[in-house]
């Protein structure tokens, strides 16, 4: 194990996890010594639409895996229509290989109250709701204290801080279903629906929550807002890229020496991260990896030097996503690992559309044969027709996603399959191991 | 009156949480409210729910059959999922779901013949950097391999309760139910729990090994208002 060079060093931003290494940050009394609320105070002393305008100036992206400009976002919602607004803080996270709101939410839950009172002023909305993956317990355990400390301190309720505005927050936990991240089946299930996604448009900004504006975003994007509120939207620009600003939490896990969460400047690369994250595990050399989760397609060694923002994944032909950089190596199976992550999308499809409910179904039991020992050459051209059929051609990006990993896999490791293929590798499974969801 | 009069109590305070007219988003926590009486989900919990919001039991049941959390048929005190998706199930959760699995004599979603422990593999559980990980009644237990969970699940067998890596100490699956609900924990230490592992503080060790901050932060840097915008166009 190497330490890592001066350059990948200097990509450290510790922002929104500075506070992490307190012990007691999860408490209102820990928050407050570090800058906690302080934002809140200074927010409520400007008007609403200078803080849209601030958030906009920052260039802040949205965390949750688009990274639609957060500030636009808010912009959207109509103002002065006579409808309650809502916000709704997409806290459902479970994205194979995303980890990174879980740890935030329980080590510092406050930051993500005093961002979500922030944006209930910004965008004038009295009701927030923190809709929390269900299996989160912990996390939903701090969130509600911390809901219940900022109530008792008058920063949340009526009148907050004598200023007049009234926010209240509810921690509302989900029970299980991954499509329920996907903001439109957020908002259904939020409503007591089945978490199956809506027709766009109309969007949130005008039909959200119970038909009125709302703004959706996700916890770290929201936990943004109260270091560019202080630090100013600057400062926040001094980190990152000019079109992808400011810090981001990178999840690396898998084949690594220190899996972990590190804060860096957007636009950190691949071999820098690895340098960061300890190095390759002795024994381990990169063969493919993820950039923000299962639903971003997977690269190899190639890139390592790519810019890991927007931009510079989307050159590479894939996307940030969540930044989940999940870490696999020459002795991890990269047809076996496609076909859990099919068996994840296939247990996950809310079954609303048929391409994604039927073609996430026939891949699994392709991927399955072809592990088996049984596949065929005209299997992979059937995977990728079921691919075609899925990207683009569902409500939701849950299909466009169980698509990546398949298209992906084939694109750079077509040996792989053809070897279980042409009986070069040995069937992984038989046809009664069926373990998995399904 | 199949659930007791504490239920009914807190029925009313969960939908109290939501906009009048609006009482059907009161129906997930209702559903986790039902399990927190009778470990799953059923006929008279479905009825519970539709009375409380009249709704009918078919708007119900389709959404109580759509959610893994929501169990159809009766789970034990421990809730042991695993993890299996594609980064823990390489790194050793598919051999510990086996492992378990034999060592109980049941497979996924079921529970052992003396009620104890309900087995299931689960889906990306956002611990990747604690992987593999596995969790009892949703609390985790991180970098668990076969033969530490075997150990884990055999404390839970002799009546024991082994501490999560972090989160609160255990309860029952049908005491964390009322939390998932909506209720708050009111143990005393729980809030507290295992404090963050090591993988969470990772980047910040570094950053605090090479005395690494961001420069240029004044929480007192001005808010522009629109005036000052324009002038500076």
């Amino acid at each position: 194990m190497t330490a890592p060079s001066k350059e990948a060093l200097a990509q450290l931003t510790p922002v929104l996890t500075k506070r992490w290494l307190a012990p007691d940050a999860w408490t209102i009394k820990g928050y407050e010594r570090i800058d906690g609320y302080a934002a809140l105070r200074k927010a409520l002393k400007v008007d609403p639409d200078d803080l849209i305008a601030l958030v906009k100036e920052s260039g802040l992206r949205g965390r949750g895996g688009a990274g639609f400009p957060t500030g636009m976002k808010w912009g959207f919602i109509p103002q002065n229509d006579g409808k309650p607004h809502y916000l709704v803080v997409n806290a459902d996270e479970g994205e194979p290989g995303t980890c990174k709101d879980l740890p935030l939410m329980m080590a510092d839950p406050h930051s993500l109250i005093e961002g979500v009172i922030i944006a209930c002023y910004a965008i004038r909305a009295e009701q927030a709701y923190i809709y929390v993956r269900g299996e989160a317990v912990h996390a939903a355990r701090r969130l509600r204290n911390a809901v219940g400390e900022a109530r008792a301190a008058g920063y949340v309720g009526n009148d907050i801080l004598g200023s007049g505005v009234n926010v209240d927050i509810v921690v509302h936990s989900g029970a299980g279903a991954y499509i329920c991240g996907e903001e439109t089946a957020l908002l259904d299930s939020l409503e007591g629906y089945r978490g199956q996604p809506r027709l766009r448009p109309p969007f949130p900004a005008t039909h959200g929550l119970y038909a009125s504006p709302t703004v959706v975003n996700n916890v770290e994007t929201i936990a943004s807002v109260p270091y560019i509120v202080l630090g100013g939207a600057a400062w926040f620009r001094t980190m990152g890229t000019e079109k992808s600003p400011g810090p981001k939490i990178y999840s690396i896990s898998g084949r690594v020496n220190n899996p972990g969460q590190y804060e860096c400047a957007l636009g950190i690369t691949l071999r820098q991260l690895i340098e960061l994250a300890g190095g390759m595990q002795p024994g381990h050399q990169l063969k493919f990896w993820t950039p923000g989760g299962s639903s971003t397609p997977m690269l190899t060694d190639e890139h390592l030097d790519a810019p890991l923002d927007f931009e510079g994944m989307q050159g590479v032909g894939t996307m940030l996503g969540t930044t989940a950089v999940q870490i696999f190596s020459d002795q991890d199976d990269v047809v076996y690992a496609t076909y859990r992550w099919i068996e994840f999308y296939h247990h996950e499809s809310c079954g609303k559309c048929t391409p994604c409910r039927e073609g996430n179904y026939w891949m699994v039991q392709i991927l399955h044969r072809i592990l088996a020992g049984k596949g065929t050459h005209e299997d992979l051209d059937t995977l990728l027709d079921v691919c075609d059929n899925l990207l683009g051609r569902s409500f939701c990006a849950l299909g466009d996603g169980a698509a990546s990993p398949v298209q992906s896999s084939i694109k750079f490791f077509k040996q792989d399959y053809l070897d279980y293929i042409e009986g070069r590798r040995p069937p992984m499974l038989s046809p009664a191991e069926l373990v998995g969801a399904h | 009156m199949p659930f007791s009069a504490e239920t009914h109590s807190r029925a009313k305070e969960i939908i109290a949480r939501y906009p009048v007219g609006k009482e059907r988003s009161a129906l997930l926590p209702l559903l986790h409210l039902v399990q927190s009486e009778q470990g799953h989900v059923t006929p008279e919990g479905v009825a519970f729910c539709a009375e409380q919001l009249g709704i009918t039991r078919a708007q119900v049941g389709a959404v109580a059959t759509f959610y893994t959390m929501y169990k159809r048929r009766p789970t034990g005190d421990w809730l042991v999922s695993v993890c299996t998706n594609t980064m823990c199930g390489v790194l050793g959760g598919d051999k510990t779901f086996a492992t378990l699995s034999e060592h109980l004599g049941v497979g996924h979603d079921e529970t052992t013949e003396d009620g104890t422990i309900t087995l299931e593999h689960t889906e990306c559980l956002a611990a990747c950097d604690y992987a593999p990980v596995i969790t009892v009644n949703y609390e985790f237990f991180d970098n668990i391999q076969a033969d530490k969970a075997m150990d884990l699940v055999r404390q839970l067998q002799d009546g024991k309760r082994p501490t999560p890596s972090r989160g609160a100490a255990l309860c029952p699956l049908k005491e964390m139910s009322i939390q998932l609900a909506g209720f708050s924990d009111d143990r005393a230490e729980a809030l507290e729990g295992g404090g963050p592992g090591e993988p969470t503080l990772a980047g910040n060790r570094l950053a605090e090994q090479h005395g690494i901050s961001v420069a240029g932060f004044d929480p007192a840097a001005p808010i522009p208002s629109q005036a000052d915008r324009e002038a500076k166009k």
